[in-house]
């Protein structure tokens, strides 16, 4: 049985990690290195490396950074931030990334996603999509949250999937950073509206949002950040608490004795 | 002794690498076929589409040259995602439908996607998925049922071919090894798959030949 996966999100500009509350208000959180140390260590399930440089001035990835996350790193991980075309998933799938990440660039160029699918296949094209909600629903930002795109994240995450996408990534804006909760009929929406897994995230602040998350609104994987950051709360804790309630956990490896 | 990765762009060939240098073993990427010659062991790596797969080792050469190690010199082969898929007979990603492209042929059966082995989740299967060990072949030593390892794919061998090592479930029994004497191969992820996955690359390291 597929086991839902915690996923550590961490966000660097240059060579720190930083988190803010609602795309905003960036604190930094300590140097990005040791901090996947202590994951792989810890042997998460997976982890979401997004840079937060490229993302916002348009430069292109930092592939030498990554070069040396993946050499740190033995469980999966996903880079995104600024992505905007094959070559640069080439070059961040080359240095060691699973997965990439496309946000901006894929609604720029929503071929980009068809492309990366057929060269890269599906499965290592995620689509993280930004949303904040409005007087009727959910609309879609890109641009770190910045530019509206007058599209519903239901609607987006569809023809991302029927574009190739072989995940999605669903962030809620105004959650994000507050800990209080995901956004759960965002997350359902959008798990609905798809037939690929669906990562939650935005606003986790404790192990019963995660349960949520995955019980309630039916996300394959959750995401968090600042609950990881700033509270006593873990990936492994997290796991003994949603194995508790029933939700499918991967256990770590132990080899047989003798 | 070497271990020769085989570049033709996979883009796991760095991951593979690393992993491969936690275990102590300094494999050698090698671009040009002939050096398998002195190959003691070959890992086929890859990540994406079969056809492509496929239309890139045969235009590197390599078809015959890893047949040749393999068949002739009594090397080990490991395979892995769809480095793994490769060494089956035929596979329909991206092929017109009732012409899949050809693989290596090294072993038994089709690679379709897993809709048509009777999966009905949510495709691809992506993340961590438990083990069901269905050989005693050494490339499964000292992985015991139930072990959890990183997938990450849309197609897989046929799960009912004969050199099925371990299965998945998901949704359905989907094959999750192959082994086969010297053609070994992993459909889930080794080099990402933590202490389990690194288990399996010594056991292909150790294999006896």
């Amino acid at each position: 049985m597929l086991k839902i996966r915690i996923i550590p999100t961490l966000l660097w500009k240059g060579v720190g990690l930083v988190k803010g509350v609602g795309f905003d208000s960036w604190r930094r959180v300590g140097p990005v290195l040791p901090a996947i140390k202590v994951y792989n260590t810890r042997d998460v399930d997976e982890l979401v490396l997004v840079d937060i440089t490229a993302n916002t001035s348009g430069e292109p990835p930092d592939i030498e950074s990554v070069t040396d996350f993946a050499d740190e790193c033995f469980v999966p991980f996903t880079v995104g931030g600024g992505v905007r075309d094959t070559v640069q998933m080439q070059q961040l799938l080359r240095a060691g990334a699973d997965k990439v990440c496309l946000n901006t660039g894929a609604f720029e160029t929503p071929d980009l996603i068809s492309e990366a699918a057929r060269r890269f296949g599906a499965q290592c094209v995620v689509v993280s999509i930004d949303a904040r909600r409005n007087e009727g629903g959910w609309e879609c930002f890109t641009h770190s949250g910045t530019r509206a795109t007058g599209r519903s994240p239901a609607e987006w995450a569809h023809e991302a999937v029927q574009r190739g996408a072989g995940e999605i990534l669903i962030t809620s804006i105004d959650r994000d950073g507050t800990m209080q909760g995901y956004d759960l009929a965002l997350v359902e929406q959008v798990v609905r509206a798809v037939s690929v897994p669906v990562v939650a995230s935005g606003g986790a602040g404790n192990y019963e949002h995660m349960r949520q998350a995955v019980q309630d609104a039916g996300a394959s994987a959750v995401a968090a950040a600042s609950m990881f950051h700033f509270t006593e709360q873990t990936p492994a804790g997290a796991k003994a608490a949603l194995a508790a309630a029933g939700v499918a956990v991967r256990t770590a490896y132990t080899p047989p004795a003798g | 002794m070497t271990v020769c990765i085989v570049n033709y762009e996979a883009g796991n060939l760095g991951s593979v690498r690393r992993a491969l240098h936690a275990l102590g073993t300094d494999a050698v990427v090698v671009d040009q076929p002939s050096q398998l010659d002195s190959a003691a062991r070959i890992i086929l790596p890859g990540v994406g589409n079969f056809r492509d797969a496929m239309e890139r080792l045969q235009a590197g050469g390599w078809p015959g040259a890893i047949t040749a190690a393999v068949r002739e010199r009594g090397r080990p082969l490991l395979g892995i995602c769809v480095g793994m898929q490769v060494l089956a007979q035929a596979g329909t990603e991206s092929s017109e439908p009732g012409s899949p492209t050809p693989g290596l042929g090294l072993i038994a059966g089709l690679v379709q996607r897993l809709d048509a082995w009777g999966c009905t989740h949510r495709i691809p299967q992506q993340g961590w998925n438990s083990l069901t060990v269905r050989t005693a072949h050494p490339l499964m030593r000292d992985i015991p049922d139930g072990t959890d390892v990183y997938f990450s794919n849309s197609f897989a061998l046929q799960p009912d071919a004969p050199a099925v090592a371990a299965t998945v479930e998901y949704g359905a029994p989907l094959a999750a090894a192959v082994a086969e004497g010297l053609v070994m191969g992993i459909q889930f992820h080794p080099e990402k798959s933590s202490r389990a996955g690194l288990r399996v690359l010594r056991n292909f390291l150790e294999y006896p030949c």
